[in-house]
C-alpha cells in the first residue's frame, strides 16, 4: 500500500483545541451528570459500553480457556453455564444493542440532520441513568452468584429448573430495554421533526436512515421483550405459569414472545453498524454512495422484513412444518437487502479514489466478515440444512461473524472514523492500522474453525466435549488470544491520543456532512447558527468548492 | 474556521433570544417543540400497546385452550364494580379532556378544577380495585399466594357467586387448576393496568401543583395534551380489559 | 514419497484422515442433506469471492495514487435489479431444497419402526416396543425406517445424531417425532443440543448402528422380559382403567379397543385422530378430550403417571388391536373382584410366550 492519505490536519504548530466546545463549557460531575447535552450523554454511554464490553470479553476469555481442553477442567459444569450466560446477556443487552446508536448515533444525529440536540434530551439522559442502574443490576447478579440460563432464557428451565438469579437478570434486561426504547424514540422523533431547512429524507446521510430503521424495530419490538420477562419472573415468583406444561402452560408461546423481540434485536444491532460503514465507505473512496436509494430503502426493508421471520429461530422445536415453510420463505427474503448493500457498497469503490486509512480497514473486514456471516445464515434459513447445524457450533460461528466481524468492527471502525470530531485529536494511525489488521486476523482464527465444529456436530453450551473436537477448539482459543490483543491496542491508543494526539480540526478527512463542517470537538449547541442544506449527501463537489471558497477567503 | 462555512447557504434569523420562557432551547420555535413533544407521546403509547399487546396474547391463547375454566373464573369477578370502573374512567378521560381544553383557552381556575376532578376520579378506580382485589384474596383467589381452588370444584360452596350463576357445574380437577391461570393473567393484566394508572395519577398530583402556579395556562399547552393523550390511552387498555376479563360469556 | 521425512508423512496421514470437515453419512438422509449443504457452501464460496475480487479488484485500480479524482455515480438500476434478483433467485432455490428436505425429515412414513425417547436432565432414556431399555444409547438397524418419538420429562432438550443429519427437540408437555434409516454399521454420537442446566454436556451417548441379524440379536438379548405393551397392560390394571374402560355394554368410559388411529368425535364436536399425542392428552388432561356421549368423569393422572408410564400405556392400547387381546385384557375385572382389580390380575393368567410387539 502506497502512503495517500486523505487526511488533511491543519499546521499542528498553531493548531488548537477550540477552547469553547462541548466538553469545556462546563465544568464538575454534576455537568456530566445532569447533562441534556446529546455529546455528553454520547461520552457518557461510550465509557460504559467499553466498560461491560470488557467484562463480558473476560468471560468470553474464561469460556476459550475452558474449551481448550475436552473435559470441564478448568472449572465446574455450573460455573461455565454462569460464564457464557453472562458473556451472553451482557455482550448482548449491554454492549451490542446500545453500541453504536447509544454512542454514535446520540453524539452525530443531532448533527447530521442540522440540529442542536435530539427532540428529548431528559428523555436522553433518563436513558442513560436506566441503562447504568441495568448495569448495575447485572454486576450485581454476577456478584450474588450468577445466572446460568443461556442468554435466551429457555423456559420452563429459567422459571422452575434453576436456583440462580434469574429475577435480578431478568429485571436488568427489562430496565436496560427501556433505555433502548427511549433512544429509539428519540432518534425517530428529532429524524422527523427536527431537520433543518432544505433537509428532505433523501439528503441524510445513510446513517440517519439506518439508525432510523433501528429505532423503529427499537421501539416496537422491545416491549414485547419486557413484558415477556415481567411474565417470566411473576412466574418464578409464583410458581404458576403460563409457560410450564406442568401448570398448563406452554414452553412453545415463551419461545415465540422472546424472539418476536429477539430476531429483530440482530437487526437493532447491524443496522446502525451498516450506517457507519456507509459513512465510511462513501468518504475513504470519495464518491457519494452507490444506489443511495436502494440503500436507504434496504434499512427500512430488513426493519419491516425482520418482523416476520422470529420463528427460524424454532424450525426444530415443534413448530408445524407449515409454520416452517412460511418462515423460511420470508428469511429469505430478508436476506436479500443486506446482499444489495454490500454490493452497493462495493460499487461505491468504483471509479472513486480510495484510500486505506483505519476506518476503512474496519469497513473492509465487516464487508468481508459480513457476507461470510449472512451468507451462514441462508445455511440455516433453509430448514432442511437447520436441522443439522441449528444448536452447534455453526451457530456460534454465525452470529459471532455478523455480530463480531460485523457489527464490532463497523463499530470500531465509527469510532476512529470520529474520534476527532469528538475529542478533537487525531489517533495515531499506524499502530490502529496494525490493530485493524491483527482484530481481523484473530477473528477469522477465533470463529472459523467454529463453522467447521458445527458442521461436525459439536452442540454449543457445552463445557465438555469429545476429544475429536480439540484440535479445532485450541485453534479458536489461539484465535481468541490475537483477537484480544487485537481489541486492547484501541483502548490503549486512543487514550493516549487524548492527550497526546495530533490536532484534527474540523474535517480531518475531508468529509461531507455537516458535522465535519463544525468545529472539532463541536460546540455545546452543534452550530452557531442552524444551517440550510442546500444540497445533496455525499456531494463532494459542494465539498470542493467549500473548500475553494475558504480558501479564497483567508488569502 | 469554524461557523462560516455553515452559513455559506444562507443564513436563518437567529430567534435564538426572542422565544417564548418555554419554549427549549434546542428547538427552532414553539411549533416545532409542540409537534416533536406530541410526536413522541403517540410514539411512547405505540411502545405500551406493543407491551400489553403481549400480555393479551398470551391471554387469549390460555382463554382458547381451557375455555370452561375462564368462563367460571371470570365469573367470580364482580360485574357491578367492573362496570362502575368503566364509567369512572371514561368519565375521567372526559374531565381529562376537558382539562385539556381549559388550558388551551387559558382559564386556570377551570383547568385546576378539571385536574383534581381526573384526580379524583383516578383514585376512585384504584379505590375500586383495592376492594376487588382484597375480595380475591379473602376468597382466597391470589394465584400463587393463597390459592384454592375450592370455588370451581364445587360451585355449591361459593354461596354468592352460585347464585348468579347456578348453570355452572364442578369442572374437572385438571381444568380447575385452570382458574389459577386466568387469575394469574388478570393479576398481571389489571395489576399493569393500575401501574400505569398509578403513575398517571402521580404526575397528575404535579402537573395540579404546577397548574396552580400559571405554568399551563401561558399558551403553552404541551405538557397538559401531552399527558392527555397518555391518561386516554390508559382507559382504552381498560376499555379493552374489561370485556375480556368480566364480560366472558356474554356476547 | 522418500523425501518426506516418515514423521511428517504420518502425520500428514492422521490429519487428512481424521481432520474430517463432515461428520459421516450414516443415514439416507444425510448424503442429501450434504448435497444441500455443498451447495450453499459454493454459492457462499462464490459470493464472497465476488465481493472479495470486487472490493480488492476496485481498491486496487482505483487506489487514490492511481485514480486522484473520483466520478460521481448515482447508481444503476439495472444493477441493483442484477443483484437483487440473483441472490434471492439463489436463495429460493435453497428454500424450496431445504425445505423438501425437512418435510423429508419430519413426516415419518407409515411403516416405520417406532422408538419412544424420553429426556430428562440429564439423559436419555430410550424405550423399544419390544421392553428393551437404554440409557444415554440407541440401537438401531439398517436398511429400516426408525421414528423416533421423543418427549421430556423436564425442560427442553434436543436429541441430535449428527451421522444421519437429524435433530428434534424433546418438549416437556408433548410428543415429537423424527425418523431416519440408517446405513452403514457403526457407533456414532449421540448429544443433547438444548441446553438444559448443568449437566448438559454430559447429556451424550452412542447411536450403534448393526445388521438387521445382529439387531435381532441385540434385541433378543437385552429385553427385559415384558415388552413395553405388557408394562402398560400392568399399568392399566394397577391404576383401574378397566374399571371404565373396558367393553361391557355399560361401560362408563369409552372401549379402547382398536381405538388407536381411529377419527373419534370429542364432546365438543371436533374430530380427531386417536395419535399418540391424542392418547397421552386423554390420560393426563382428559376433562378436555371427552368423547361424545360420554360424562367428563374420567380423573386426570397428571403426576401418577410418569412419561414412561404414559409411552407405555399409549403402546399397550396401540396393541389392542384384536379381539384376543382385547377379550384377555380389558375384561379381566369380570375375573376378578372390583376392589381387588388393582392387585396385578395379569400374573399368571395369559401364556409366558405371549410377546406384546415384534419388534
Amino acid at each position: 500500500m502506497s502512503a495517500a492519505t486523505i487526511i488533511n490536519l491543519p499546521d499542528q504548530s498553531t493548531a488548537r483545541i477550540p477552547k469553547m466546545n462541548f466538553l469545556t463549557k462546563e465544568n464538575g460531575l454534576l455537568s456530566w451528570l445532569l447533562t441534556g447535552d446529546h455529546k455528553r450523554i454520547a461520552t457518557l454511554y461510550l465509557i460504559s459500553i467499553t466498560f461491560f464490553f470488557f467484562i463480558g470479553g473476560a468471560l468470553a476469555g474464561l469460556i476459550r480457556l475452558e474449551l481448550l481442553t475436552p473435559q470441564t477442567d478448568l472449572m465446574a459444569a455450573d460455573t461455565y453455564n454462569k460464564v457464557f450466560t453472562m458473556h451472553g446477556v451482557i455482550m448482548v443487552f449491554f454492549f451490542l444493542v446500545p453500541s453504536v446508536p447509544a454512542t454514535i448515533g446520540n453524539f452525530l444525529i443531532p448533527m447530521m440532520v442540522g440540529a442542536r440536540d435530539l427532540a428529548l434530551p431528559k428523555v436522553n439522559l433518563l436513558s442513560w441513568y436506566l441503562y447504568v442502574i441495568a448495569g448495575c443490576m447485572a454486576i450485581y447478579t454476577m456478584a450474588a452468584g450468577g445466572v446460568d440460563t443461556g442468554w435466551t432464557f429457555t423456559t420452563p428451565l429459567s422459571t422452575h429448573y434453576l436456583n440462580t438469579h434469574v429475577i435480578s437478570t431478568g429485571l436488568a434486561i427489562f430496565v436496560a430495554g427501556f433505555s433502548s426504547i427511549f433512544t429509539g424514540l428519540n432518534f425517530i422523533v428529532t429524524i422527523h421533526k427536527m431537520r433543518c431547512p432544505g433537509m428532505t429524507w433523501f439528503r441524510l446521510p445513510l446513517f440517519v436512515w439506518s439508525n432510523y430503521a433501528a429505532s423503529i424495530l427499537m421501539v416496537l419490538g422491545t416491549p414485547v421483550l419486557a413484558i415477556t420477562l415481567v411474565l417470566v419472573v411473576l412466574e418464578r415468583s409464583l410458581h404458576i405459569g403460563v409457560f410450564d406444561p406442568a401448570y398448563g402452560g406452554d414452553p412453545i408461546l415463551f419461545q415465540h414472545l422472546f424472539w418476536f423481540y429477539s430476531h429483530p434485536a440482530v437487526y437493532i444491532m447491524i443496522l446502525p453498524g451498516m450506517g457507519v460503514i456507509s459513512e465510511v465507505v462513501s468518504t475513504f473512496s470519495r464518491k457519494r454512495v452507490f444506489g443511495y436509494t436502494a440503500v436507504a430503502f434496504s434499512s427500512v426493508a430488513i426493519a419491516v422484513f425482520g418482523f416476520f421471520v422470529w420463528a427460524h429461530h424454532m424450525f426444530i422445536m415443534g413448530i408445524s412444518n407449515y409454520a416452517a415453510l412460511v418462515f423460511s420463505l420470508l428469511t429469505m427474503l430478508v436476506a436479500v437487502p443486506s446482499a444489495i448493500k454490500i454490493f452497493n457498497w462495493a460499487f461505491t469503490l468504483y471509479k472513486g479514489s480510495i484510500t486505506f486509512e483505519t476506518p476503512m480497514l474496519y469497513a473492509f473486514g465487516f464487508m468481508g466478515l459480513f457476507t461470510i456471516g449472512g451468507m451462514t445464515g441462508v445455511f440455516l434459513g433453509a430448514t432442511g440444512t437447520d436441522i443439522h447445524l441449528t444448536e452447534t457450533y455453526f451457530i456460534v460461528a454465525h452470529f459471532h461473524f455478523v455480530m463480531v466481524g460485523g457489527m464490532l468492527m463497523a463499530f470500531l471502525s465509527g469510532i476512529h472514523f470520529w474520534w476527532p470530531k469528538w475529542t478533537g485529536r487525531m489517533y495515531p494511525e499506524k499502530i490502529s492500522q496494525l490493530a485493524a489488521i491483527v482484530t481481523f486476523i484473530g477473528f477469522n482464527f477465533t470463529f472459523f474453525p467454529q463453522f467447521i465444529l458445527g458442521t461436525l456436530g459439536m452442540p454449543r453450551r457445552y463445557a465438555a466435549y469429545p476429544p475429536e473436537f480439540q484440535a479445532l477448539n485450541v485453534f479458536s482459543t489461539a484465535g481468541a488470544t490475537i483477537l484480544g490483543v487485537g481489541y486492547l491496542l484501541p483502548i490503549l491508543y486512543l487514550t493516549w491520543s487524548l492527550k497526546y494526539g495530533e490536532i484534527a480540526g474540523n474535517n480531518p478527512w475531508q468529509a461531507t456532512g455537516l458535522e465535519w463542517q463544525t468545529q472539532s470537538p463541536p460546540l455545546t449547541e452543534n452550530f452557531p447558527v442552524i444551517p440550510i442544506m442546500d444540497h445533496e449527501a455525499y456531494d463532494y463537489d459542494w465539498l470542493e468548492k467549500q473548500e475553494q471558497k475558504e480558501v479564497a477567503s483567508v488569502g | 474556521m469554524s461557523d462560516s462555512s455553515v452559513t455559506a447557504g444562507g443564513a436563518v434569523a437567529d430567534a435564538h433570544h426572542e422565544h417564548p420562557p418555554y419554549q427549549r432551547h434546542h428547538f427552532e420555535s414553539v411549533d416545532q417543540q409542540f409537534d416533536a413533544t406530541n410526536f413522541a407521546m403517540w410514539l411512547f403509547l405505540l411502545t405500551e400497546i406493543m407491551f400489553f399487546g403481549g400480555l393479551f396474547t398470551a391471554y387469549l391463547i390460555m382463554r382458547n385452550w381451557y375455555y370452561p375454566a375462564f368462563v367460571e373464573a371470570s365469573h367470580q369477578l364482580n360485574i357491578g364494580w367492573g362496570t362502575a370502573n368503566t364509567g369512572v374512567l371514561i368519565v375521567s378521560s372526559f374531565t381529562m379532556a376537558m382539562g385539556v381544553w381549559s388550558a388551551e383557552m387559558r382559564k386556570k381556575g377551570l383547568l385546576i378544577l378539571f385536574l383534581s376532578l381526573t384526580f379524583i376520579l383516578g383514585l376512585a378506580f384504584l379505590g375500586i380495585k383495592s376492594i376487588e382485589y382484597s375480595e380475591k384474596w379473602e376468597k382466597h383467589h391470589v394465584p400463587g399466594l393463597n390459592w384454592s381452588d375450592a370455588s370451581f370444584l364445587n360451585p355449591a360452596s361459593d354461596p354468592e357467586v352460585h347464585k348468579l350463576y347456578p348453570q355452572d357445574k364442578p369442572l374437572a380437577p385438571d381444568m380447575a387448576s385452570k382458574t389459577e391461570m386466568y387469575f394469574f393473567l388478570y393479576f398481571a393484566m389489571t395489576g399493569m393496568h393500575a401501574l400505569h394508572m398509578i403513575i398517571g395519577i402521580s404526575i397528575l398530583g404535579f402537573m395540579l401543583v404546577r397548574a396552580r402556579a400559571g405554568a399551563y395556562t401561558t399558551g403553552h399547552v404541551t405538557y397538559v395534551e401531552n399527558f392527555g393523550l397518555y391518561w386516554h390511552f390508559v382507559d382504552i387498555v381498560w376499555i379493552f380489559l374489561f370485556p375480556l376479563l368480566y364480560l366472558i360469556s356474554r356476547y | 514419497m522418500d523425501h518426506i521425512s516418515p514423521v511428517l508423512w504420518q502425520f500428514l496421514v492422521k490429519w487428512l484422515t481424521h481432520f474430517a470437515l463432515f461428520p459421516p453419512e450414516a443415514s439416507k438422509i444425510a448424503p442429501e442433506m450434504d448435497a444441500l449443504y455443498f451447495f450453499m457452501a459454493l454459492v457462499s464460496l462464490v459470493g464472497l469471492t465476488l465481493v472479495i475480487l470486487l472490493v480488492l479488484g476496485f481498491s486496487i485500480l482505483y487506489n487514490k495514487n492511481r485514480h486522484p479524482k473520483a466520478i460521481q455515480i448515482e447508481g444503476s438500476t439495472i444493477l441493483e435489479a442484477t443483484w437483487t434478483i440473483i441472490p434471492l433467485g439463489l436463495f429460493l432455490i435453497m428454500f424450496v431444497w431445504g425445505a423438501l428436505l425437512y418435510f423429508r425429515i419430519y413426516t415419518p412414513p407409515a411403516n416405520a419402526m417406532n422408538i419412544y425417547v424420553v429426556g430428562k436432565q440429564w439423559m436419555w432414556k430410550v424405550e423399544h416396543p419390544g421392553g428393551q431399555h437404554e440409557i444415554n444409547a440407541l440401537h438401531v438397524p439398517t436398511g429400516r425406517a426408525v421414528q423416533l418419538t421423543l418427549i421430556s420429562q423436564d425442560v427442553f432438550h434436543s436429541f441430535s445424531i449428527p451421522a444421519f443429519r437429524v435433530k428434534r427437540e424433546a418438549i416437556p408437555g408433548r410428543y415429537s417425532t423424527v425418523w431416519f434409516e440408517a446405513t452403514t454399521p457403526g457407533t456414532y454420537h449421540l448429544f443433547c443440543t438444548q441446553y438444559c442446566g448443568t449437566n448438559h454436556s454430559q447429556m451424550i451417548g452412542d447411536v450403534v448402528v448393526m445388521t438387521p441379524d445382529d439387531f435381532k440379536k441385540w434385541l433378543d438379548g437385552s429385553t427385559s422380559g415384558n415388552s413395553l405393551a405388557q408394562d402398560g397392560e400392568r399399568l392399566f390394571a394397577s391404576l383401574s382403567c378397566n374399571a371404565c374402560h373396558n367393553t361391557r355394554p355399560d361401560a362408563r368410559g369409552p372401549s379402547l379397543a382398536n381405538v388407536y388411529d381411529s377419527r373419534l368425535t370429542l364432546s365438543t364436536g371436533e374430530t380427531v385422530t386417536a395419535d399418540d399425542a391424542y392418547l397421552r392428552q386423554a390420560i393426563l388432561n382428559p376433562s378436555q378430550h371427552t368423547i361424545q356421549g360420554y360424562a367428563p368423569i374420567m380423573p386426570t393422572y397428571q403426576g401418577q403417571v410418569s412419561e414412561e408410564g404414559v409411552i407405555a400405556l399409549v403402546e399397550y392400547i396401540k396393541n389392542l388391536d384384536s379381539d384376543y387381546r382385547v377379550q384377555q385384557t380389558l375384561n379381566t375385572t369380570d375375573l376378578v373382584p372390583e376392589g381387588q382389580a388393582g392387585k396385578a390380575p395379569t400374573a399368571g393368567q395369559k401364556p409366558a410366550a405371549q410377546k406384546g410387539v415384534k419388534p
